[in-house]
């Protein structure tokens, strides 16, 4: 029988917010294990939760760059379970009344734009994490510095069709908190994961089929393979006529495969209860209004105005837009050299190259897009050759000079001095007589050789188009 | 003569006149103490190092002429429910045995700034879940009126200890009457001001929203003092209150000449001892003599008061309990295997048996398919005993009413029956939910000489009509400062 695959995702972005969600301490990533905790982190005795107002923007925002209706009034509950990742024994979180409802995230598939709904967006605390002891000791140690970190749960409509329709909402929702610069979206870090839920129904059904929730995937790949791992695990199982199981799964990154954490009557009851040391959140609409100022042009937006205003086709567009910053880099980059295209291939190309060399990310750059946008100027007017500008990027990038600098230390100046360089032709001319009779009786090809001959006698100074020129002018004489 | 059962309001006035010093209060305080607690038991720890040291910075700061606050040089007790950085804050249970807080609780801290005294942490039923002090899992307080009976509870301790002349004024939390009733046995004021009144930061907390700070002193005068310095807007804690705090002993001589005072008929009922039903009739007419408006009342939905106040706080409770796993701090089992077990172990042997039983209600209530039976309708209940009160104040300005149904039971007297010490507090409970301002005050004894409490309601927020009528009665019945016969010639 033929399936149709219905996966829905719910999305968990960290907020980078300066503090945690419900207390002063430093909301960043890492440090020694439990340095950024305090008395509220760790739910002492006596201690109260009070909400950072600044978590409560990010999630607004998030919300109308999502497209989602901001709800006046919200609450928080708290949700109980009990692992020694949550020190309260319940977590913060909000159940039926969230931040953010009813939206809608656009992505390209194919081509061709398409669209997930938004259930909801509500704010949470993040857990603890637990690091267990190597080698099967029967020891495990808790760090909390995770433990309270702002957090908002994106609960994605079953609206997606395919394992690559999931990633391609997943990037746009990365893309879309980005640009928000709401999260830092570092999957690494673990402050971007999801859970998927996924099931099969046949071909022209209306009716969902049960469904498997796949737990805390934190790479596009594992979530790709995972559900395309779910895709053949259940149509297996209903082609031999079978029952998907309603039940949670883990996926193991190692094997590719997914295995069966708890079954839906194992499923905790989390026992959801208003937080009563939190007084109800009303966000009136001159909030929400300030955060809509707030809000910078989305992704979307941006790859149109890109290929508007700068030229550039839609796939380049596309690749500059992939992270706010990198955008953000070429956009200074253009605007500095004049030159789109030129800026566009240097970012893509070399610069991307490189600093990927360097494991370095387009934020801690050390040539700025001034700079970039400098060097491709001299590139433009003459100054320099595109391969002396190779050579200087490299050098830029690793003394972080500034272009000018380095292309004078280095000598890059290009010659354009037309008596110098018609006395290089003439001498390449003369040391190589063979080459420059071939030339003469017709082979093109071996102006290039010559040409060769002069970069390297004038090290590589020469502009080569004069260059050239002045070869077949000195050859004719 | 021992300073040790002066009136706050008088220490203070002494130590500015020179007449006495922070450290000679102090030596006596500790003098009393050592006489009387191993017999009343109030005190889980004392603290007299470092009271003695505040003593003498207070001293030194009046020897220089220094403006000092008013609780400077006050012996204070704290009930061992609110944490102090540096010291033990057990809260009466195993499982926070030889736990010490790393932080100062809002009350705390002021009453640092103050300067006050701070003698010790007081006894307590379990995590405040009682009305006798009983349930303490280190030892049973009793009643300075009588070894024999209660002090009542949770705030046994801080009662006891305010009744013994073993603490100036105590610290206590009430959630539905654990201030009041405890004060109503031992014969002192106890005062719990509006939900959000006092900053419940490190409070420990029992059911969230109804814990309240309150205050357990000899007099309403120094109800009112100590009020003015510890309440008031905290940003640390977002359901207290950001209102304009008076100083609550500037009106307390305004007398009640035209304040009209409700009394509900639903308080009157079958299971109300006749002693104390006399002395809270002869209240009444006391309050009548002294210029006030009296009028029956009904405040209907009374009878649902103590089952909506047992699902709502047993909910709260399974939730604020829940951090007590054994995992970060307090006790641990050592005989779990495997981090379940752990948790079995730790919480079972940890925890006395009126929290678990608590802790099992409202984790029942709380849970999938009986949350909407059992703890929405019992929000919904709340609701409809806070409009009793909400219409019953469009009429009056404050409610009078027996604040517990008989004087103090003997020890052990109610233990085997949880059902009827519940009902021990059917009186305070309306109130709490209602989050009220209330005090209870002495307003006579029974036959074998154990003190009976009036209580006294207010509107929310309106603490100063409930001290001002409070200070009018006990003013005219002479009944303050009360000393029990055990303590004579103390």
């Amino acid at each position: 029988m033929k399936y149709e695959t219905v996966i829905g995702l719910e999305i968990h972005a960290e907020l980078n917010t300066n503090a945690k969600l419900f207390t002063w301490t430093e909301n960043r990533f890492g440090g020694e294990p439990n340095t950024r905790i305090d008395p509220i982190t760790l739910g002492m005795p006596g201690v109260l939760p009070v909400l950072n107002k600044k978590a409560v923007d990010y999630t607004i925002l998030a919300g109308l760059a999502m497209e989602c209706a901001i709800q006046p009034y919200s609450k928080f509950d708290r949700k109980h379970y009990f692992y020694p990742d949550l020190p309260k024994g319940y977590q913060i979180s909000q159940y039926d009344l969230p931040i953010a409802k009813n939206g809608m995230v656009e992505y390209e598939l194919n081509g061709e734009t398409r669209s997930c709904r938004i259930r909801r967006i509500h704010l949470e605390e993040d857990a603890g994490k637990l690091i267990h002891a190597e080698g099967g000791a029967n020891v495990s140690w808790v760090d909390y510095n995770r433990s309270c970190v702002p957090l908002i749960e994106i609960v994605g409509e079953p609206d997606l069709r395919s394992s690559d329709e999931a990633v391609a909402y997943w990037r746009a929702v990365k893309e879309i908190l980005e640009y928000a610069e709401v999260s830092d979206c570092n999957m690494e870090e673990g402050s971007f994961r999801c859970d998927a839920n996924i099931s099969l129904r046949p071909v022209g059904s209306k009716t969902l089929g049960s469904r498997a929730e796949l737990k805390n995937m934190n790479s596009f790949k594992f979530v790709q393979t995972a559900l395309e791992y779910e895709i053949r695990r259940q149509t297996r199982i209903l082609d031999g006529g079978g029952t998907v199981d309603q039940e949670t799964r883990l996926f193991d990154p190692a094997k590719g495969t997914t295995r069966a954490m708890r079954s839906k009557e194992e499923a905790s009851d989390y026992r959801y209860f208003p937080e009563p040391d939190l007084v109800p959140l009303v966000i009136d609409d001159s909030w929400v209004e300030d955060a809509r100022g707030l809000l910078p042009e989305l992704p979307r937006a941006r790859r149109k105005r890109l290929e508007d205003e700068y030229g550039v086709n839609a796939q380049t567009a596309k690749a500059l837009t992939a992270e706010k910053a990198f955008a953000d880099y070429y956009e200074k980059t253009a605007k500095t050299c004049g030159d789109p295209t030129g800026a566009a291939n240097w970012v893509q190309g070399d610069l991307i190259g490189m600093l990927r060399a360097e494991n370095r990310s387009i934020h801690d750059s050390p040539v700025k897009p001034e700079q970039l946008g400098a060097l491709i100027k001299m590139i433009n007017d003459g100054s320099i050759s595109g391969r002396m500008a190779k050579e200087a990027l490299d050098e830029m990038m690793k003394t972080g000079k500034p272009a000018q600098q380095v292309v004078q230390e280095r000598g890059f100046i290009q010659v354009s001095d037309e008596s110098a360089i018609d006395e290089w032709a003439r001498q390449v001319i003369e040391e190589n007589p063979d080459a420059a009779e071939k030339i003469r009786a017709g082979n093109d090809r071996a102006i290039g050789f010559l040409v060769g001959q002069m970069m390297k006698l004038s090290r590589g100074k020469a502009n080569p188009k004069l260059a050239n020129a002045a070869l077949r002018k000195a050859l004719e004489d | 003569m021992s300073t040790c059962f002066l009136p706050a309001h008088e220490i203070a006035r002494r130590l500015r006149q020179g007449e006495l010093t922070a450290v000679q209060t102090a030596e006596d305080l500790f003098e009393q103490i050592r006489r009387f607690d191993p017999q009343i038991k109030a005190y889980l720890s004392l603290n007299e190092e470092q009271a003695l040291r505040t003593a003498q910075e207070v001293d030194a700061a009046l020897q220089r002429g220094e403006e000092l606050p008013p609780l400077a040089g006050m012996p204070v007790g704290v009930k061992d429910v609110i944490c102090s950085k540096g010291e033990q804050v057990t809260c009466g249970s195993k499982i926070l045995e030889n736990f010490i807080s790393p932080y100062d609780a809002t009350v705390i801290r002021k009453l640092r700034e103050q300067k006050a005294l701070l003698i010790g942490k007081l006894n307590m039923d379990e995590f405040a879940m009682g009305s006798s002090t009983e349930n303490s899992a280190y030892m049973k307080t009793r009643n300075p009126w009588d070894l024999e009976r209660a002090p009542g509870g949770s705030s046994g301790g801080s009662a006891a200890a305010a009744a013994a002349g073993m603490a100036a004024v105590a610290l206590g939390s009430d959630t539905g009457g654990s201030v009041r009733q405890p004060a109503a046995f031992c014969g002192t004021v106890g005062f719990k001001p509006t939900y959000g009144r006092i900053s419940r930061f490190g409070l420990v907390a029992f059911a969230s929203s109804l814990d309240q700070i309150g205050l357990l002193t000899r007099n309403v005068r120094d109800a009112a003092l100590v009020l003015s310095s510890v309440c008031g807007n905290d940003p640390l804690d977002s359901t207290s209150a950001d209102i304009p705090v008076p100083d609550f002993t500037d009106s307390l001589q305004s007398g009640l000449e035209g304040m009209r005072v409700g009394v509900p008929r639903e308080y009157f009922i079958d299971g109300l001892d006749p002693e104390v039903e006399a002395a809270v009739q002869a209240a009444i007419q006391t309050l009548k003599n002294l210029g006030a408006q009296t009028d029956e009342l009904s405040l209907p939905h009374t009878e649902y008061g103590v089952a909506t106040y047992y699902i709502i706080a047993p909910a709260e409770a399974s939730s604020n309990l829940a951090r007590y796993d054994g995992i970060r701090y307090g006790y641990r089992s050592s005989n779990g295997g495997g981090l379940l077990d752990t948790y079995r172990k730790t919480r079972g042997e940890g925890f006395g048996d009126e929290v678990k039983r608590r802790i099992m209600i409202g984790a029942y209530a709380l849970s999938a398919g009986y949350y909407d039976a059992y703890y929405l309708k019992a929000m919904k209940a709340r609701t409809l005993v806070k409009q009793d009160f909400d219409r019953a104040f469009e009429n009056f300005d404050l409610i009078v009413s027996p604040t517990a149904p008989t004087p103090a039971f003997k020890l052990g007297e109610m233990t085997d029956d949880p059902l009827q010490m519940y009902l021990s507090d059917v009186f305070t409970i309306p109130a709490s939910l209602a989050g009220l301002p209330g005090v209870s005050i002495p307003c006579g004894f029974s036959g074998g000489g154990l003190p009976i409490g009036l209580q006294l309601l207010g509107k929310p927020f309106d603490e100063e009509s409930v001290l001002r009528a409070a200070y009018a009665f006990e003013q005219s019945a002479g009944l303050h400062d009360l000393r029990p016969p055990l303590m004579e010639g103390s």
